[in-house]
């Protein structure tokens, strides 16, 4: 995943129609610097995890599902913040979290994109029958609500990470598809496309070289929101017991698990649940400037 | 009057129509299972004989066709069948949780509609003031925030440190009613802030939206005030949209209760399939989901409905 993330700033350049140019990285630092300060807060934010699970392994004192202690140690030299329900490391938990959780909520939304994305070019641009029967079935899928439909497809094939993934990127390709086509739609109209269609070119031209590169801005936003969504969505899971199992550190679980700490009015288990908000937050203030930034470019057009 | 009804008439006939493939697909997800129900139930110690056994005693020999409808026909009758965990009957199951589940999404409705209304006027009144980008962060945040987030932060401030209201929401089917709407205070207050955000963010949208209009700014030129500008030229207008993200949320609300209910250990309908989930108890979770399902289309129908009743344009048609 690291390979695709490390940039995340910079697709607001690179999604643009043409090729990046030689200068497109100087312009995009540019537009970088002149961004409002919410948005770099949230570049920060979103940096800063990608590094921690990048580097986890190196970052945390312990192993990641290593029993060093104790059941629910305070915060001490030991542990910088206390060990969770069966004595392991939080703070190293905390850092491994980002890993699974962020890493698997990005995958899952890649793949997501992937279905959602495709199948709505290609409804667009097929049109027809094929179009009536895609956006038919979509709807019905988005008739029974997100979170029911993921429980009771993961009561029948089970709880593990690869159903997860699949389950959710499925459901969520539904909203991604919808907005893929609807965008679409409006480039399957010009000319190009048509000139290429008589050009002869495939489905595949058309569909990659032709309408991808013209529908990339909205989708690029969208990308971010579906990610916290996404996100938002496994985390939840994870803390009914349902989504990332153990042993594995995860921070909907980690909720979970230590919530008796609450009770005596230790906030522990809000630092997993925080991290989550901290997240979303940062990447709703990149998805509002980006969204602010390509709406304002076609005004000035 | 006439194009309004015959809409209304085919969004209704949509909706009944969505409602048979939603029941469709969640009877047939169980027959995507590897294997089937017999299977599952029995485990390792399945033989022959016994699978054959069990299947005849659920009926799982006969086509999958007529058991649809068969189970179709006995859930309309509230008949959902018995749970495979304790073999009750899953209408007992469901019965007093239903109840408890509705009563705390109306609870939730009850706070988070108007009082989201009266916030967003208030920030389309007072726009770009301190006021009007307090809601923004508010909304932002409140949309960013796992559930559970906002529940715990409420439980550790308003029933740990400051006591004033239980941090378990028990209910029993004989609680008195103002001990209930007391217990179930906390629930209700993480549920109106998670759906508060949309339909504040909504209403102040559609209200701006409206006062670049030609008439609005004739009314600025008779020197109406900016309140009255609001309430009597752009409310009117902005209805559609503002009770369509209402019927939404409230929708949304009846997904959001699952995990709020699991975080207070509130006795409702989330409780129970979450528990019958991890059980792998088939029939009840389908028996939730159902009824889950239900209630969401019929309120996302209901939206639809409304924001075509209360569009001015439908009214009046040309």
């Amino acid at each position: 995943m690291s390979s695709e993330n490390t940039h995340p700033t910079s697709l607001s350049a690179d999604a643009l129609p043409p090729p990046p140019r030689p200068g497109a990285f100087n312009a995009a630092m540019r537009e970088l610097w002149k961004a409002p300060i919410t948005a770099k807060f949230g570049i920060i934010v979103v940096l800063c995890y990608i590094f921690i699970a990048i580097f986890a392994p190196w970052l945390t004192p312990y192993g990641e599902s290593e029993i060093v202690g104790d059941p629910f140690d305070l915060w001490g030299d030991d542990f910088m913040l206390g060990t969770d329900n069966l004595g392991r490391d939080m703070l190293t938990r905390l850092l491994y979290g980002a890993r699974n959780t962020v890493g698997i909520a990005f995958v899952t939304t890649c793949l997501a994109f992937l279905i959602g994305g495709v199948m709505g070019i290609v409804a667009a641009i097929t049109g027809g029958w094929a179009d009536q029967i895609m956006s038919r079935v979509v709807d019905i899928l988005m008739a029974i609500p997100a979170l029911i439909f993921s429980l009771l497809l993961l009561t029948i094939f089970g709880t593990s990470i690869p159903v997860l993934i699949v389950i959710i990127a499925v459901l969520d390709s539904t909203r991604v598809f919808r907005l893929t086509r609807a965008v679409s739609l409006n480039v399957v109209v010009m000319d190009y496309v048509e000139a290429a269609r008589l050009r002869g070119e495939g489905m595949g031209w058309i569909t990659l070289r032709e309408v991808l590169p013209n529908i990339m801005p909205p989708l690029v936003a969208e990308f971010g929101l579906r990610f916290c969504f996404v996100f938002l969505t496994i985390a939840s899971l994870s803390f009914l017991g349902l989504g990332i199992q153990p042993p594995m550190a995860d921070w909907g679980s980690m909720v979970r698990d230590n919530a008796t700490l609450i009770t005596y009015g230790d906030i522990t288990p809000l630092l997993p649940a925080g991290a989550i908000a901290l997240l979303t937050v940062g990447i709703n203030f990149i998805v509002d400037w980006f969204l602010q930034k390509t709406s304002g470019l076609k005004d000035g057009q | 009057m006439q194009a309004i009804l015959r809409l209304i008439m085919q969004r209704l006939g949509l909706g009944v129509l969505v409602l048979f493939a939603v029941s469709l697909i969640i009877f047939l997800g169980v027959e995507l299972l590897p294997g089937d129900l017999c299977q599952e139930l029995q485990g390792q110690s399945a033989t022959e004989s016994t699978i054959k056994v069990c299947r005849e005693e659920l009926g799982l020999d006969k086509p999958a066709a007529g058991r649809y409808l068969e189970w179709l026909g006995n859930i309309t009758q509230g008949d959902f069948g018995t749970s495979m965990a304790n073999g009750r009957e899953i209408s007992d199951l469901i019965g007093v949780r239903l109840y408890n589940t509705f009563f705390l999404a109306m609870v939730a409705a009850v706070i988070a509609v108007p009082l989201s209304l009266v916030l967003g006027l208030l920030a389309a009144l007072y726009r770009n003031s301190w006021f009007d980008r307090l809601i923004n962060i508010f909304t932002l945040s409140s949309i960013s925030f796992p559930e559970f987030f906002v529940a715990y932060i409420l439980m550790l401030v308003f029933s740990i440190t400051l006591g004033w209201f239980p941090s378990l929401s028990n209910v029993s089917p004989d609680t008195p009613f103002g001990e209930r709407l007391y217990s179930v205070f906390l629930p209700a207050l993480t549920l109106t802030l998670v759906v508060m955000a949309h339909m504040m963010r909504m209403t102040r949208a559609a209200i701006i939206n409206l006062m670049a209009s030609p008439y609005i700014e004739m009314a600025q030129f008779k020197g109406m005030s900016r309140s009255r500008i609001i309430l009597r030229h752009a409310l009117p207008n902005a209805w559609a949209p503002i009770v369509n993200v209402v019927a939404i949320n409230l929708a949304y609300l009846i997904v959001g209760v699952v995990i709020v209910e699991v975080v207070f250990v509130y006795p409702g309908l989330g409780q129970l399939i979450v528990d019958s989930v991890q059980k792998r108890d088939i029939p009840v979770v389908q028996a939730c989901s159902i009824i889950f399902a239900a209630t969401y289309v019929i309120l996302n129908l209901t939206a639809d409905i409304l924001s075509i009743a209360t569009n001015p344009r439908l009214l009046h048609p040309r």
